[in-house]
């Protein structure tokens, strides 16, 4: 997880610069995170499609996870046609 | 070179905003602080101030024109009373947490219901805890002076400032003001030129801040604060310079070898002034705290300045329930000196001399308790 920035370290007012959302890791908050289960997974991408997040994309032919921005939404469960996905806690 | 003209505390605030030349000046009119803006807006139209004076449709409208403004890197001053003040609550602190060093000055009167439009402080002590700076102001010549701070400590301390002077018996009333040249004041304030501003940098001002980092941001607003008391005195010594005048954080009158202090702020200081010399005719060691800065208040200098003496706090605002707000930061600054709480003055009631000579009385006979009286109320 990313360290976070002492009130020193940040900008005042809480201004922000361009492109700041990628050093920005909105994902921290989620309860549940997808995991794969590679074997099983049919390559229809459907849940690349699905991700409202852009989280999980294809990467040499097989779906891979950008845990920093994931929500753990769950939807990229719900639409597998082969349920590949589970959705198991992110943090204890 | 300094000149003396007979003003009203309106006319000297407006004299300040004309010399101070702001980019923007977002108007409302309300009573008692329309003579402000008529005065301003005479000085724009007549070429005498650059302002774009924009007429809006609301105070909540004056103050988010200033928001929107100041952000976008100008140098901003408004103006406002009592339920204009409170209309604006909901931008308060989103001027001071954006830190936009805004320049206000209030006209203090009461609160609604009752309609009044006469002088309490109700309305700016409900605007404490918005992490606006607050200067008080007892005369016209101080109205004049603490603008002037205010401007160059707002962008100092990055922060707001609220300006006070009280509706009526200052806003209206002439006195001579001694007035600095154009150019002295023009080489005072400076030239604004903000860290950061939505027309010269790629930044966006106003983003969410999630329980991650909200906290942080507010961290940094307490520490503009706790800092804004040292360049308060440093901006003070800085005019000291123009004016001959000393300024602090509250001035002490006769109050060194005093045993029985009074403590106020705004106009009813000079009252209390009165009251302390005819005091001191008869013998009795009476003293004055006025203070000046009550937003970062400074607890340290007013517990040393206030060390042993009996003490009767004058108050022209309630805090229902509550010890009220000035009483309360006074009690704060002690350890075990007695306090009486005095609430007077309440939708512009006068506060007479023999009044604040029976708060005297009251301290000399050792009549203090923890419950708040009241000067000049029926019972």
């Amino acid at each position: 997880m990313k360290k976070l920035k002492s009130w020193k370290e940040m900008k005042k007012a809480g201004l922000v610069e361009p492109a700041s959302s990628l050093s920005n890791k909105t994902g921290e908050w989620k309860i549940f995170k997808p995991v794969i289960d590679h074997k099983k997974c049919i390559r229809c991408f459907k849940c690349v499609i699905y991700c409202p997040d852009l989280c999980i994309f294809e990467k040499d032919e097989k779906i891979e996870r950008n845990l920093d921005y994931c929500k753990g939404c769950g939807l990229c469960a719900k639409v597998c046609p082969v349920k590949c996905i589970a959705m198991e806690r992110a943090r204890k | 070179m300094k000149t003396k003209i007979a003003m009203t505390g309106a006319q000297a605030a407006a004299e300040a905003m004309r010399q101070i030349n702001p980019d923007v000046v977002p108007a409302y009119p309300i009573t008692p602080q329309t003579p402000i803006m008529e005065t301003f807006a005479h000085f724009v139209a007549n070429k005498k101030a650059d302002s774009e004076l924009t007429r809006v449709e609301s105070e909540h409208s004056a103050m988010s024109v200033a928001v929107g403004a100041s952000a976008a890197g100008a140098r901003v001053m408004t103006a406002t009373s009592s339920q204009g003040l409170i209309l604006m609550s909901e931008i308060l602190p989103i001027a001071s947490g954006l830190r936009l060093p805004i320049v206000m000055n209030i006209v203090n009167r009461a609160l609604s219901a009752p309609l009044n439009i006469h002088c309490d402080h109700s309305d700016s002590m409900a605007c404490k805890d918005f992490a606006w700076v607050q200067i008080y102001s007892e005369n016209n010549q101080e109205v004049y002076d603490n603008t002037l701070l205010a401007q160059k400590l707002a962008e100092k301390a990055e922060l707001p400032v609220m300006v006070m002077q009280d509706g009526f018996i200052t806003s209206h009333c002439v006195e001579e003001v001694e007035i600095l040249d154009d150019e002295e004041v023009a080489e005072f304030v400076g030239e604004y030129n903000p860290e950061f501003s939505l027309l010269k940098d790629n930044i966006t001002y106003g983003a969410t801040e999630l329980p991650d980092y909200y906290f942080e941001t507010k961290r940094q607003q307490a520490d503009a604060m706790e800092k804004a008391k040292k360049e308060f005195i440093e901006v003070a010594s800085e005019l000291s310079k123009l004016t001959g005048k000393e300024y602090g954080y509250f001035e002490e009158y006769k109050l060194a070898d005093a045993e029985f202090a009074v403590v106020a702020v705004n106009s009813s200081a000079g009252t209390a002034k009165e009251a302390v010399g005819s005091m001191r005719k008869k013998g009795k060691k009476a003293g004055l705290l006025k203070i000046v800065l009550f937003r970062p208040f400074p607890y340290n200098e007013v517990g040393i300045a206030l060390k042993g003496k009996k003490i009767a706090v004058l108050d022209r605002s309630e805090s229902f329930g509550a010890i009220p707000p000035l009483c309360a930061e006074i009690k704060n600054s002690l350890s075990g000196e007695k306090v009486q709480s005095y609430v007077y003055g309440l939708g512009g009631r006068d506060l007479t001399v023999q009044e604040i000579e029976s708060a005297f009385d009251d301290l000399m006979k050792g009549k203090i308790d923890n419950k708040t009286k009241y000067l000049g109320l029926r019972e």
